[in-house]
């Protein structure tokens, strides 16, 4: 039998009982539809998180305190070392090659109170190279800078949307005197907004030198974190190594693994988190292809009952000479066309639910050509394997038995 | 042509063995008009499913052709089917959601017949079967019960077959077509072609030269029609 003869005969035997093959298919239309789309939420969500990441600032490393390693061999919890100090960061940023930019930092908790309105947030006291190393830029005023620290002023830059809290949306505060901590601290400037609500927004934070900050705020020497901008992606393990290696050296320990402090990559963070999101995805996906198992059920359960109704024509095709084969390509195909076809409007509907949560929830959404692909392959092969047993039945089926089928 | 040699036809059912056919022999040669007549539960109707290459004999010969079919598997019994058979059936089994034509050129869609060969093929036949030209596109289901017939004779013709089996082929029809499809049954024989026909009537086995008459599975008569005989002398 020739292909064309049997697309011909496939489409009219499908549109022959078109709502009955539109209700199965439906079952496919879902589960494909629910697979592309929860793909695509899993991947906006990556995508996302990547660009919350990249927006940190770009080729970081991030250096942070481990636990204080003590004379008594207890040890205190991760991130409680207070070992890292200026000096720190101005010995690596002296003695490892391939850096650009050095920002160390000390960060807590205060109360800011202008006039009647007050919050509480982050107070991050740093040096000037962290509007290089985070990739922040001003929006109104200027960042901190060398004099500043030098002189340990009581100046403050503020992020948008603490700018919005204290002083009102789109209120110029620079010159502004705001209170932290019961401290007066004059406002210089204000940062971009860099969006992102996820963990760190710089948007919240107040930036005031960290001389000031570990002489007026916090009382003591040691900084909270070290933000080291690499030359360049590739030699990013180089400079971890050399960073760690110069610590070790300086904090005179021998064993790299009682480090009292840990250098992370934004590389590290970011495959962490592709790797969250790809669980995610695969979950989200596992859950929807249920949906396409119960789907292919359903086109199975209707091949069966397409045969058993069409048994006297399949015996009277193989009375005319249609061979085992040519009786089991037909059903076969048949299966795999509804299967196609639901695979088809299944696609369009996931497209079409994937643009809608992107439209009403504003949640990132991305449909890519491999989901579109696995969409396709998942569902021609529901066809084959759903359709396999139906076709095999109709095509064992005695034609002298058959003909006689009422 | 055909020669069966000591045909049985034995089916099981749990422990219960029934023969329905009996040792049964004979021959037919090109050209002929054979029919075969019987009571129902004669063994007839599995007589014309072995001949129609449909079935395969428990035990004996079936030479078609000079070849042995007796033990051929299924799809080599489909290619006989497809090159050297037609059928009629009494219940005429059209496919009711085609077109008459796309029900004529059927058995050559499985041939692999290019298109406009078949269809040439098929509108031929049809015209021979005495089918008007403007029933050619109509749904097959809405045709009567005779152009149904008739349509069915096309189909067995069309891959212009060495043997016709015709299984009660005016059973569903009243009798005045069914003479009209008899006529059409004796015109092809007339053109050469091998015709072997099944029934239950007695009037319609007068029809014929050969009668073959079964019961229980054997055969009790094979004669060449007396009245046929005697039509012949006068005509002489």
């Amino acid at each position: 039998m020739l292909f064309t003869d049997l697309f011909k005969e496939t489409c009219s035997a499908i549109s022959a009982n078109k709502v009955r093959s539109g209700l199965t298919i439906l079952g496919i239309v879902i589960g494909i539809g629910s697979v592309i789309a929860m793909i695509s939420i899993g991947q906006g969500a990556a995508g996302s998180i990547e660009s919350n990441i990249q927006a940190m600032g770009s080729n970081l490393i991030t250096i942070s305190p481990g636990s204080q390693a003590s004379f008594s061999q207890v040890r205190a919890a991760r991130g409680t070392a207070q070992t890292l100090t200026i000096e720190d960061a101005e010995a690596i940023a002296e003695n490892v090659s391939g850096i650009q930019a050095v920002a160390p930092e000390l960060s807590q908790r205060y109360q800011v109170v202008f006039k009647i309105n007050n919050t509480n947030t982050q107070i991050v006291g740093t040096v000037s190279s962290y509007l290089l190393v985070k990739n922040i830029e001003m929006a109104q005023g200027s960042f901190i800078s060398e004099q500043n620290i030098h002189s340990l002023s009581k100046v403050a830059v503020l992020g948008p949307t603490t700018r919005d809290d204290l002083f009102g949306e789109g209120v110029n505060p620079v010159g502004q005197t705001i209170r932290i901590n019961g401290i007066n601290f004059k406002v210089i400037g204000v940062t971009q907004s860099k969006g992102g609500t996820g963990f760190g927004s710089q948007d919240v934070m107040i930036f005031i030198p960290i001389t000031t900050a570990q002489k007026f705020l916090v009382g003591a020497d040691y900084v909270s974190t070290i933000s080291v901008q690499a030359e360049s992606s590739q030699i990013m393990a180089q400079v971890k190594t050399g960073i760690t290696n110069l610590l070790l050296t300086l904090h005179n320990i021998a064993d790299p693994l009682l480090a009292d402090f840990s250098v992370i990559s934004q590389e590290d963070i970011l495959e962490a988190s592709t790797s969250m999101t790809n669980t995610m995805t695969i979950l989200l996906a596992a859950i929807a292809g249920i949906s396409l198992i119960v789907g292919g059920i359903g086109i199975m359960n209707m091949m069966m009952t397409t045969v058993t109704e069409r048994t006297r024509e399949i015996g009277l095709r193989k009375a005319i000479g249609a061979k085992r084969l040519d009786i089991s390509l037909q059903f076969l195909l048949e299966a795999v066309m509804l299967t196609f076809l639901g695979g088809v409007l299944g696609i369009i509907l996931g497209s079409g639910l994937a643009y809608g949560i992107t439209f009403f929830t504003g949640m990132a959404t991305k449909i890519s050509s491999f989901s579109i692909i696995l969409a396709f392959s998942v569902s021609a092969s529901i066809g084959i394997v759903f359709g396999y047993w139906p076709a095999q039945k109709a095509a064992k089926l005695n034609p002298i038995d058959s003909l006689r089928y009422e | 042509m055909i020669e069966v040699k000591n045909i049985t036809k034995v089916y099981k059912s749990g422990d219960i063995e029934t023969k329905v056919l009996k040792g049964i022999s004979f021959s037919i040669k090109d050209g002929e008009f054979v029919v075969i007549i019987g009571p129902s539960g004669s063994g007839k109707s599995t007589l014309m499913h072995i001949l129609g290459c449909l079935d395969v004999p428990t035990s004996g010969q079936y030479f078609f052709e000079g070849k042995d079919v007796s033990k051929f598997s299924d799809d080599e019994l489909a290619d006989i089917r497809k090159k050297k058979l037609g059928f009629v059936f009494q219940s005429f089994n059209l496919l009711p959601r085609a077109t008459v034509l796309r029900n004529v050129v059927l058995p050559l869609v499985y041939a692999n017949i290019p298109k406009a060969e078949r269809e040439e093929a098929a509108k031929k036949v049809l015209l021979n079967a005495g089918l008007d030209e403007k029933h050619f596109v109509h749904l097959s289901n809405q045709l009567s019960g005779g152009e149904m017939q008739r349509v069915a004779i096309a189909r067995a013709l069309v891959n212009n077959p060495s043997l016709i089996l015709a299984d009660e082929p005016t059973g569903n029809l009243d009798s005045k077509t069914g003479e009209i499809v008899l006529e059409t049954f004796k015109n092809l024989n007339s053109q050469g072609r091998t015709i072997i026909l099944i029934t239950h009537e007695r009037y319609i086995a007068e029809k014929a030269k050969r009668v073959i008459s079964i019961k229980d599975g054997e055969i009790v008569e094979d004669t060449i029609n007396r009245r046929h005989k005697i039509v012949q002398q006068i005509k002489e």
